[in-house]
């Protein structure tokens, strides 16, 4: 491709083959010696960092699919539309990658469509399991028009633009239901979950997270792309996202807080425990980015508002595997530490999504102005150039 | 007729015949070595543990409304009218919610295995269905654990703790704890001191999770009413405006 004009992706080239054999390895290990041969996880430790982290933090990180395509669709905010189809592809390709995980974490991947015919709706993980389902087919039709407008196929883009409303609109239940019932996972566990964590709570801020967590992927990676293929970073866009992402980050951290004084768990923050440490990096990666994106200078300057996004992206991460680990260790009266194979396999799977994406917004038109109204987002850009930072925007 | 274990602590002598019954019954390999084990595992279905001077054992709980079988999504786990909660290997597609999910952490994985399945004592179902004790129960040879009716059984505690209330803590674990067991617990001590959990709520778990899904049918039908109808004013909206600037021009 081009790798001779761009030197630095050999040393990224490199480090993906280096994961890629390390996971292709464990995953050999996986298949032949089972679950017990590659983790670490125990009787009394069963769902480690491929729960924790590809899963929980997988679904929660492609939420901004869902959320830009209801601010754009249905909301109708339409400046936000030249990010919305990397959002949709981000959304697809990380749900298509937390099944992919899913088939190594589970004991017998080969029934992982048994929920679908052996009901229990009882089970959170039952609804969990439709929902993804539902939801990851509504993700690849809306993605599909992107592949048909480049086999111009035409007879199928009219079928799908006939149903675009409805689908957009159960997309946006589905994620909803399922974004907040990997929170409700959790609500079983009262005994185990430490009190900093656990709270019938959980899954509104499941919820209110991820869609934190997905507005950061959007900006995130819509400056990635920016640098990869040499185009304009959205600026406006992504400032606006990030006002917006402020506010909501403020809102979770305050009624995640109200929570704690209301349960009288606040007190636990006094305790010398790891999980007040972890807990305290968890607000940290939040709060800060929060405060520093209420900054119009910061959310203005790409190399800061990026560093934000990374903040929150990782404050995200630490939310969901103090859930899923650090808040479940004591309770479970063990300690888990993932082996050498678990995050080899995390890190395959990371580095397959960012390939993946990068292969496909090479061929196929993710990032093109595909329709007439989008071309006033660069004539904003140049607006801006020219008379500064418009009022109402970012 | 629900049926059910009573152990007794306090009758307990710690020879884990027990062990050895219910190893056999499930054909698993059982030495001093698997003896010694003090925890639950795919191989060791019950266990004998030490608490200086008292015994106490391991098994499952059999809940009346089981964490392990509502939180299954496939439906593997399932509480029978006889008690005992049964478990399907056939149907089980290894997510290991129930074992996050038990509050007496009781059901074990087969790691090692290439086709593993979840392990739990499930009170001897089929010997149950047939009349006969369980194994258990059958080897015990001072009466500690004995099984029958649940109802019998809880009148048998409360007739001991009666009898001799010098001998025993005077409460009968399994009796409310997460809604009630079917099996219960004697102790001369505290429960806490034999290892039982005690942080654990009256009320089954399962209502916890049933209270968030309860609101799936209402987040589905007035989401989609609510954001059908923000979909049609904003567009709307924007129709009007277009058919409005169309005329200006």
């Amino acid at each position: 491709m081009n790798d001779r004009k761009l030197p630095r992706f050999t040393i990224w080239r490199a480090i993906f083959a280096v994961l890629m054999v390390a996971g292709a390895y464990a995953t050999y290990l996986r298949v032949r010696y089972g679950l017990g041969g590659v983790t670490n996880l125990s009787d009394q430790f069963p769902w480690g960092i491929w729960i924790g982290f590809d899963i929980l933090c997988g679904v929660g990180l492609a939420a901004g699919g869902f959320t830009l395509v209801a601010v754009v669709h249905i909301f109708n905010v339409e400046r936000y539309k030249p990010i919305l189809r990397p959002a949709i592809l981000t959304a697809f390709l990380g749900y298509v990658l937390v099944v992919l995980a899913l088939l190594f974490d589970l004991g017998r991947p080969d029934r992982i469509w048994h929920p679908l015919v052996m009901w229990n709706p009882h089970s959170v993980m039952f609804e969990v399991a439709w929902c993804v389902t539902l939801y990851t087919t509504v993700l690849a039709l809306e993605f599909a028009p992107t592949v048909f407008e480049r086999l111009g196929w035409k007879k199928p883009l009219d079928w799908l633009k006939f149903i675009s409303v409805p689908l957009m609109i159960v997309g946006v239940i589905l994620s909803t239901l399922h974004q907040s019932s990997l929170g409700s996972l959790y609500l079983i566990v009262p005994h185990k979950l430490y009190g900093l964590w656990y709270t019938p709570m959980l899954p509104v801020f499941f919820f209110m997270s991820a869609i934190c967590a997905g507005l950061a992927m959007t900006i995130f990676e819509s400056w990635h792309s920016s640098r990869a293929f040499g185009r304009q970073l959205e600026l406006p866009l992504a400032a606006g996202l990030a006002r917006v992402l402020a506010v909501l980050l403020m809102t979770f951290l305050f009624v995640r807080f109200l929570d704690l004084y209301q349960r009288g768990a606040l007190g636990l923050v006094r305790e010398n425990r790891t999980e007040t440490w972890l807990f305290g990096l968890e607000i940290v990666l939040l709060a800060v980015p929060m405060v520093l994106l209420f900054r119009r200078r910061v959310r203005w300057n790409p190399a800061k508002l990026y560093g934000c996004s990374v903040m929150v992206i990782f404050g995200f991460i630490a939310n969901r595997l103090n859930v899923s680990v650090t808040g479940m260790e004591a309770g479970s009266g063990t300690h888990y530490v993932p082996r050498w194979t678990e995050i080899a396999v995390t890190l395959a799977i990371v580095a397959l999504g960012f390939a993946v994406f990068r292969v496909i917004a090479q061929y196929f038109p993710v990032f093109e102005e595909h329709h007439e109204d989008e071309a006033r987002a660069p004539q904003k850009v140049r607006e801006i150039a020219e008379e500064g930072i418009p009022a109402g925007v970012g | 007729m629900s049926k059910a274990i009573l152990y007794d602590s306090t009758m307990c002598i710690g020879c884990k015949a027990c062990e050895g019954a219910c190893a056999e019954r499930w054909h698993l390999p059982y030495d001093d070595k698997v003896a010694a084990e003090p925890r639950l595992s795919a191989h060791k279905l019950t266990a004998i543990q030490t608490f200086g001077e008292h015994y106490s054992r391991r098994l499952c709980m059999h809940c009346a409304e089981p964490t392990c079988a509502s939180v299954c999504p496939v439906g593997a786990l399932h509480k029978t009218s006889l008690g005992p909660v049964i478990y399907d290997a056939e149907k089980c597609m290894g997510c290991r919610y129930c074992m996050t999910a038990c509050p007496f952490q009781v059901p074990a994985y087969e790691w090692n295995r290439r086709l593993p399945k979840v392990r739990k004592c499930d009170m001897c179902y089929d010997r149950q269905r047939a009349g006969q004790p369980t194994a258990c129960a059958e080897a015990c040879p001072t009466g500690a654990t004995t099984c029958g009716d649940r109802d019998a059984l809880v009148a048998e505690a409360h007739r001991r703790l009666a009898e001799k209330p010098g001998n025993y803590y005077q409460r009968i674990y399994g009796l409310q704890v997460v809604g009630g067991t079917s099996v219960l617990y004697l102790s001369a001590v505290p429960f806490e001191q034999i290892g039982l959990r005690t942080n654990l709520p009256q009320q089954p778990l399962p209502t916890l999770t049933w209270r968030a899904l309860e609101a799936v049918p209402d987040v589905v039908s007035v989401g989609s009413v609510l954001l059908g109808g923000i979909w049609w004013i904003t567009n709307r909206r924007d129709e009007v405006a277009r058919a409005e600037g169309g005329k200006k021009r």
